[in-house]
């Protein structure tokens, strides 16, 4: 059930400050797709406008089309939070909800969307606890408060609330920016295997990561500051990594920019 | 090694490769104590300069000048400061206590003389402000009522006008109320007493009551309102702005409505501190005099209803029982004001478990 993603022309303005410009790309489904770039560049921009999740910001607001599976959810009549359902999101920091449980954080998407029986939910944190490499970790202490677990293992419990409302497209914002080497891994480990089942778009300023995981790459970059991002190049990952089309993706990937 | 090592003022930037400092011994400070007690007694007791007060305060000062100059000799000028500034920050704390210790300390003593089963229970009914006995059981059931009363209206409007202006308002509205509660905050509790007294209780109630003015609990409890509102708008705003960002989005990017993501994320989080700013607010409307004197008018007979008849409270039964000349009153006010105390206390106590009880253990 995984998700095709077009964008057509997708633009983000944060109040008069235009932050991408007119990105146009497919994303086909089951596939990872990395999106790398300079600092501020508009990736999360991006990222952020495929589940209409930059409009929650005052005076932020999107032009183009973004289609998923042919449906524009920039459509007026698009239910906002049918989208966010389809579409799950991992944050750059790890967010748990403070005031819950590991495990009402793990079932939050699927209790506050109105799912009540105790055993469906039950199956629902084991099955996104071992999707998200956490089952072993924490299943003797389910009933203690998400917070308390470690950097990585708060980053993977979000990414087991997220995929325990099975969306069909998978967003995630640098997940690994503040884990350890193993943790790393792990949910790299972790994205190869959701590929199975999800889109999967995820930022990324480690380019070994972006080549390990990914089987597209795009890379944004800015002309310079107070420009707007744009979508430089979009390829395959071992074409990006051994012999990009774009000087500027070169200079990038080697290090000699940005 | 070519830098100049300063003797006199060890470490106090990388001088050097010298990381440890002379310490005063942990004595130190008790013999500077003692050894200022003594010389101020000397100093004022002795010369007959004035008494025990005196000494106190000539010893404290002796001893701040002491323990400093001490640790400036020994540790250094910066260790010596921080013992000034120490003493200094923890004498700031035993002035603020002082007067608490000694309210409460009259309070008790002076409340205790009365406070037994037949002030609880009894009213002052038939009972003139000269005799014995006499109690405050209509006083405490008018303050319950009314302050309850005022809590179940501004509670809920108060919580959701905050959440309005945080998480709905954008632009005039939301800046407009934000300023009237502002505006409101600054009411004295006398105005919103002649407020609810000309608008609830000569125009309103009339219509209903065969034209005559309706005194009672429930105007009461609208004039705390008014005096309560601002303040549970003001701090659950607060607490509300408080909660991240990243946790609003976190839920939206989970399809939760947005209804729902406050009310099951952003609530709960700010929960114990809108606990917090509403016991405050309670605290302060139990308290209030003016308001009740004005639209309540006072009962010396238990009255059960809020909506029918004048209602006293325990604040107004301070307040008559403070100033009439007779042996007997003075004691009836102290133990309503200790009861006030504690009825307010144990509230606040309650409301705080209750709020941490949905915490998780950690
Ligand atoms: N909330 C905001 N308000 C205004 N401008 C913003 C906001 N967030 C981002 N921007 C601007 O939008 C542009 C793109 O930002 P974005 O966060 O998408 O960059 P990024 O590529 O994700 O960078 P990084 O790699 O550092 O995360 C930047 O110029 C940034 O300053
Ligand atoms: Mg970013």
């Amino acid at each position: 059930m995984a998700k095709r993603i077009e964008a057509h022309g997708v633009t983000a303005f944060y109040s008069s400050f235009k932050a991408i410009d007119s990105i146009n790309m497919t994303i086909e489904p089951k596939s990872v797709t990395a999106l790398i770039g300079p600092s501020g560049c508009g990736k999360s921009t991006f990222l952020r406008s495929i589940n209409r999740m930059h409009e929650v910001l005052p005076g932020a607001r999107n032009e183009g089309k973004l289609l998923i599976d042919g449906q524009n959810v920039y459509d007026n009549d698009v239910d906002v939070t049918a989208v966010r359902r389809m579409i799950g999101m991992v944050f750059q920091r790890p967010n748990p909800f403070p005031t819950m449980s590991i495990y009402d954080n793990v079932i939050s998407g699927l209790r506050l969307n109105g799912v009540r029986k105790k055993s469906t939910l039950d199956d629902a944190v084991e099955k996104a606890l071992r999707g998200a490499n956490l089952w072993n970790e924490v299943k003797d202490r389910l009933p203690r408060p998400g917070a308390g677990l470690s950097g990585g293992q708060q980053q993977r419990l979000c990414i087991a609330r997220a995929i325990a409302v099975e969306p069909q497209v998978l967003l995630m914002d640098e997940p690994c920016s503040a884990l350890d080497p193993i943790s790393t891994l792990k949910i790299e480990d972790l994205i190869s295997e959701l590929k199975n089942r999800f889109t999967i778009v995820i930022v990324t300023h480690n380019m070994q990561q972006a080549a390990r995981v990914s089987d597209r790459t795009g890379f944004f970059s800015i002309d310079q500051t107070g420009d707007p991002g744009r979508l430089i190049e979009y390829d395959d990952t071992s074409k990006i990594f051994t012999n990009p089309s774009e000087k500027k993706t070169e200079d990038y990937i080697t290090g000699r920019f940005g | 090694m070519t830098a100049q090592v300063d003797t006199e003022r060890p470490v106090v930037i990388a001088s050097g490769d010298q990381l440890k400092a002379k310490r005063l011994p942990t004595w130190a400070p008790v013999a500077v104590a003692a050894a200022a007690i003594v010389l101020a007694a000397g100093l004022v007791m002795g010369t007959g300069w004035g008494g025990p007060v005196l000494t106190g305060v000539v010893a404290a000062v002796l001893f701040i000048v002491g323990l400093g100059v001490a640790g400036g000799v020994v540790e250094g000028r910066r260790a010596g400061s921080n013992r000034v500034a120490t003493t200094l920050i923890y004498s700031a704390f035993l002035l603020a206590l002082a007067p608490l210790l000694s309210v409460a300390f009259v309070l008790v003593t002076k409340g205790f003389e009365r406070l037994d089963g037949n002030f609880l229970g009894t009213s002052m009914k038939n009972i003139s402000a000269f005799d014995a006995n006499g109690g405050a059981y209509h006083a405490i059931i008018g303050t319950l009522e009314q302050a309850g009363i005022a809590t179940l209206i501004t509670v809920p409007l108060g919580i959701a006008g905050a959440i309005y202006i945080v998480e709905y308002g954008r632009g005039f509205l939301a800046n407009a109320i934000r300023f009237f509660v502002d505006v409101m905050t600054g009411i004295p509790s006398i105005v919103a007493g002649l407020f609810i007294l000309s608008f609830w209780v000569f125009v309103v109630t009339p219509i209903f009551n065969d034209g005559r003015p309706g005194y009672s609990g429930f105007a009461a409890a609208l004039a705390l309102s008014v005096l309560m509102l601002p303040t549970v708008v003001r701090s659950t705003e607060e607490m509300l702005r408080l909660v991240p960002g990243a946790l609003r989005e976190g839920a939206y990017a989970l399809g939760i409505p947005k209804w729902k993501t406050i009310m099951k994320i952003v609530l709960p989080t700010a929960g114990p501190g809108i606990v917090t700013g509403c016991m405050l607010a309670v605290a302060r409307a139990a308290g209030e005099t003016a308001p009740v004197l004005l639209v309540a008018g006072g009962n010396p007979a238990i009255n059960f209803s809020p909506f029918s008849d004048n209602q006293s409270s325990l604040s107004l039964y301070v307040f008559e029982q403070a100033g009439v000349a007779s042996q007997y009153a003075p004691a009836r006010a102290w133990a309503a004001a200790l009861t006030l105390v504690v009825i307010v206390l144990t509230l606040t106590v309650l409301a705080k478990l209750l709020a941490r009880r949905n915490k998780l253990a950690r």
